[in-house]
C-alpha cells in the first residue's frame, strides 16, 4: 500500500496547509488577547513586582553615606574603628548637613539600634566647630556614643543594600547584633495578633455566610422561577449597591441610638443606660461583612444547585432514605463543588477586606489591610507595607491558585 | 413549595420553621438597604427615628437633606458627582473595549495557554484592593499620573476588564461558530463580520459587563483614595470623608441616590441577562 499524500486544491499537502490555517488563528487569537495582556503587564503585574522590589530595597542609607560604608569594609569589627572610618563619616555628615538631608538616615539608623536620633543630630549641630585632623577624638568628644563599639556594629548592619527585616518585622521578628532571628519585646507584638485576627475574621465570616447561604440557595433553587425571580432581587440588590452605602446602613443600624440598640432595650436585654458597644469592635465588622458577602457566596451555590435534579432526592427516599439521609448522601455531596467556589471566593474577598473594617471595626476590629493603609498614608513606611503587601498577597494568590485548581477560573460566574 | 396533603406533622414543622430561617436571612440581606430611605428624610438633624417620624407626622419628614446635598454651599457633592461620572464614563469605554476584544481571543478554540492567561487576566479582581491601590499607586507617581484624572482612569480600567471578560466569556460559550464561518464563506471581512454578527449576539454580555466596569468604577474607593487629589475627589471618597467623620443625614440622602440607582442598574442587568439567554436559545 502506498501512503500517497493528501494534497488540498493549489497542490500543497493538506497536513501542512491545515497546520499553516491552525497557526493563522492562533496568532489572532493571541492578538485578540494581546492589546489587554500588555495593558494589565505594563500597568498592573509591572508595579506589583515594583511593590516587591520597594519592600527588600534598602539601598538609601548606603547612598547616603557612601565614603563611611567604604572605609567600614576593612574594619575587622572587634576594637572601635580607626581614625579613616571617622574621617569618611566627617566627610558624608558634612555633605548632609550642607543639603540639609540627613534626616532620613536618622529614621533609618534609629530603627536598627535606639539612640542614633540624638547621636546624629547632636552630631551634626556641632559639626561646624569640627577641626581638620584626629576626627576620632573630635567625635568622642562631642558624643560618648560613638566611643562606644556597638553603635558602629549597627551601623555595619544596615550596609546590605537588599534587606528583609521588613518582612521579619511583619512577623513580629527582628534581627539581633549577631544577626540572629529573635522575637520582638512582648510589649511591640502586634502583627502576629493583626494576622490571626485577619485570618479569623475571614474564616468565621465564611463560615457564617455559608450556613446563612445554604438554605436560601437551596429555596431559591428549587422554589418556580415566577417566586424565585422575585426573591433572587433580594440577593442582587445588595450585590449591586455600593459597598459605602451598605457599609453606612450598618452604621446607623450598629451605633448605641441605633434601631438594633432599641430593640436590645425593648426586649429588657440590657438596660437603656448600658448600651452595648456593637460597632468599633470585632462584632461590628463580623456583622458587616457577613451581610456584604452573602451574595458572593448564595450566586455560586445556586448555580450548582440549579443543576441538580430534583428526581434524585425523591429517588432516594423511594428506596426509603428519610428526607434526611437523602439529603445528606446525595444532595450535599453533589453542592461541594458549589461551597468550596463560594467559600474560597468570600474567604479571598474577606482576608483582604478594608474599608468596612476601617469604619465600623474600630482597634479591636481592624484587619491587616487597615495596617498596610495606615503605613501608607500616616506613618509613611512605604518598604514596610509594601512587605506586608506582599506577605498579603503571596497569601491571597495562594487561594487563587487552589481556587483555580478546584474550581476553575473560568466558572466564575456573576450573577 | 406547598406541601402535599399526607405531609406528616413533623416534617410540617421543620417546613415551615425552613421556610422562617429563609425568611429572616433575605430580610438580613435587604433590610439593612431600606433602614436608609426614610432617615434621609427626617427633618431633624440626628440619624434615627424620631417620635414624630414613628407618628408619621408630615412635619418630621422634609427635603432639606437633598436640598443641602445640591445646593449646600460647602458641599462637594457637586464635584464629585462630575468627576465620578466623567471617570466612570471613560473607564467603562476603555474596559469594555480591551475586556470584550480578549474575551473573543480567550474564548478561541486555537488559544495557547488559556487558562494561564485567563487567571491573569481576571487577577485584578482577586488581589486585594489595597494592594492594587498601592502598586498602582507606586506606579502612576512614577509616571507622573497620580492625582489626574488619567491616572484614576487607568487604574479603574484594569479593575473593570475582569467584570468585562468574565460576562463576555460566558456570553461566548455556546456561540455558535457556524454562523460566522457562514459569513465569511460568504465573503464577509471579519470586521464586518464582527460588527454584524457577533457583536449583536454577544451584545447582551457586553452591556452586562460595561454595566458590571461602570458601577466598579463609580463604587470604587480604595484605589482613589490613594491615587486622587483634592480636584479628583468622587462620590465614594465623599462618603468616606464624611463618614469617617459622623453621620450626617446628607450622606444619607446621597445613599438613598445611589440605592436608587443600583436599582435601576440591577433591573437592567437582569433583562439583559434573560435577553441573552433568548438569543442564545438557553430555556430555563
Amino acid at each position: 500500500m502506498s501512503t500517497e499524500k493528501i494534497l488540498s486544491s493549489d497542490g500543497i499537502p493538506l497536513e501542512i496547509s491545515l497546520k499553516k490555517a491552525e497557526r493563522k488563528n492562533k496568532i489572532k487569537a493571541v492578538m485578540l488577547v494581546g492589546p489587554l495582556f500588555l495593558f494589565l503587564i505594563i500597568t498592573y503585574v509591572f508595579p506589583i513586582g515594583d511593590m516587591l522590589f520597594r519592600s527588600v530595597d534598602d539601598r538609601m542609607i548606603t547612598k547616603m553615606l557612601p565614603n563611611t560604608f567604604t572605609s567600614l569594609e576593612k574594619w575587622d569589627g572587634k576594637d572601635l574603628p580607626e581614625e579613616p572610618v571617622y574621617a569618611a563619616l566627617y566627610e558624608d555628615l558634612a555633605y548632609l548637613k550642607k543639603t540639609k538631608t540627613y534626616g532620613k538616615i536618622i529614621a533609618r539608623l534609629n530603627y536598627e539600634k535606639g539612640g542614633f536620633s540624638s547621636l546624629i543630630k547632636k552630631t551634626v549641630r556641632k559639626l561646624g566647630k569640627f577641626e581638620e585632623g584626629d576626627y576620632k577624638s573630635q567625635f568622642i568628644a562631642t558624643h560618648k556614643r560613638w566611643g562606644d563599639i556597638n553603635y558602629f556594629i549597627a551601623l555595619r548592619n544596615a550596609a546590605p543594600n537588599w534587606s528583609y527585616v521588613k518582612y521579619l518585622k511583619g512577623l513580629d521578628l527582628k534581627l539581633d547584633q549577631d544577626g540572629n532571628i529573635i522575637q520582638q519585646p512582648e510589649d511591640r507584638r502586634i502583627h502576629k495578633t493583626l494576622w490571626l485576627r485577619t485570618l479569623k475574621v475571614a474564616f468565621w465570616v465564611t463560615i457564617f455566610c455559608f450556613i446563612l447561604a445554604y438554605p436560601i440557595s437551596y429555596l431559591l433553587a428549587t422554589l418556580p422561577m415566577k417566586y424565585s425571580n422575585l426573591l433572587m432581587i433580594c440577593v442582587l440588590l445588595p450585590f449591586w449597591t455600593s459597598l459605602l452605602v451598605r457599609t453606612s446602613s450598618w452604621m446607623v443600624l450598629l451605633q448605641q441610638q441605633g434601631p438594633i440598640n432599641d430593640l436590645i432595650v425593648f426586649l429588657g436585654l440590657a438596660a437603656n443606660d448600658n448600651r452595648p458597644e456593637l460597632m468599633y469592635n470585632v462584632i461590628g465588622t463580623f456583622v458587616a461583612m457577613t451581610q456584604i458577602l452573602l451574595p458572593f457566596m448564595v450566586l455560586p451555590l445556586y448555580s450548582v444547585m440549579k443543576t441538580i435534579s430534583p428526581s434524585l432526592m425523591r429517588a432516594g427516599k423511594s428506596l426509603g432514605g428519610t428526607p434526611f439521609v437523602a439529603f445528606r448522601q446525595i444532595y450535599f455531596p453533589l453542592t461541594v463543588p458549589g461551597i468550596g467556589a463560594g467559600s474560597l471566593l468570600v474567604f479571598i474577598l474577606a482576608i483582604g477586606y478594608y474599608i468596612t473594617p476601617a469604619l465600623v471595626g474600630g482597634a479591636s476590629g481592624s484587619l491587616i489591610s487597615n495596617t498596610i493603609a495606615y503605613h501608607m498614608k500616616s506613618s509613611l513606611d512605604w518598604s514596610f507595607a509594601a512587605a506586608l503587601g506582599t506577605m498579603l498577597l503571596v497569601g491571597v494568590l495562594t487561594i487563587y491558585w487552589i481556587y483555580n485548581k478546584l474550581v476553575g477560573i473560568d466558572n466564575i460566574k456573576l450573577g | 413549595m406547598s406541601l402535599p396533603t399526607y405531609t406528616a406533622w413533623n416534617y410540617r414543622i421543620w417546613h415551615y420553621t425552613y421556610l422562617t430561617i429563609c425568611g429572616l436571612v433575605f430580610f438580613f440581606l435587604i433590610a439593612p438597604l431600606f433602614i436608609i430611605l426614610p432617615l434621609s428624610f427626617n427633618a431633624e438633624q440626628y440619624i434615627h427615628f424620631s417620635a414624630g417620624m414613628l407618628a408619621l407626622d408630615p412635619d418630621a419628614f422634609s427635603l432639606r437633606w437633598y436640598e443641602d446635598m445640591i445646593y449646600g454651599t460647602k458641599n462637594p457633592w457637586g464635584l464629585a458627582a462630575k468627576n465620578s461620572i466623567i471617570i466612570a464614563f471613560f473607564a467603562t469605554i476603555g474596559s469594555t473595549i480591551l475586556g470584550t476584544v480578549a474575551a473573543l481571543g480567550l474564548s478561541s478554540r486555537h488559544m495557547p495557554y488559556k487558562a494561564a492567561f485567563m487567571a491573569l487576566l481576571i487577577s485584578p479582581m482577586i488581589v486585594p484592593l489595597i494592594i492594587s491601590g498601592t502598586a498602582i499607586f507606586f506606579f502612576m507617581a512614577k509616571v507622573g499620573l497620580a492625582a489626574t484624572h488619567t491616572g484614576i482612569i487607568l487604574a479603574h480600567i484594569i479593575l473593570g476588564t475582569p467584570f468585562v471578560v468574565i460576562t463576555v466569556t460566558a456570553t461566548l460559550t455556546g456561540f455558535d461558530h457556524s454562523v460566522t464561518r457562514a459569513a465569511a464563506s460568504l465573503g464577509s471581512h471579519p470586521v464586518n463580520t464582527f460588527m454584524k454578527i457577533t457583536l449583536p449576539l454577544i451584545l447582551p454580555g457586553v452591556i452586562s459587563g460595561a454595566l458590571f466596569a461602570f458601577v466598579t468604577s463609580f463604587d470604587e474607593v480604595v484605589v482613589v483614595l490613594f491615587l486622587a487629589g483634592l480636584e479628583n475627589t468622587t462620590i465614594p471618597i465623599q462618603m468616606w470623608v464624611g463618614l469617617r467623620e459622623q453621620l450626617s443625614p446628607t450622606i444619607m440622602a446621597v445613599a438613598t441616590c445611589l440605592i436608587i440607582m443600583s436599582t435601576l442598574i440591577l433591573v437592567s442587568a437582569e433583562l439583559l441577562r434573560r435577553r441573552s439567554e433568548r438569543l442564545r436559545g438557553i430555556n430555563r
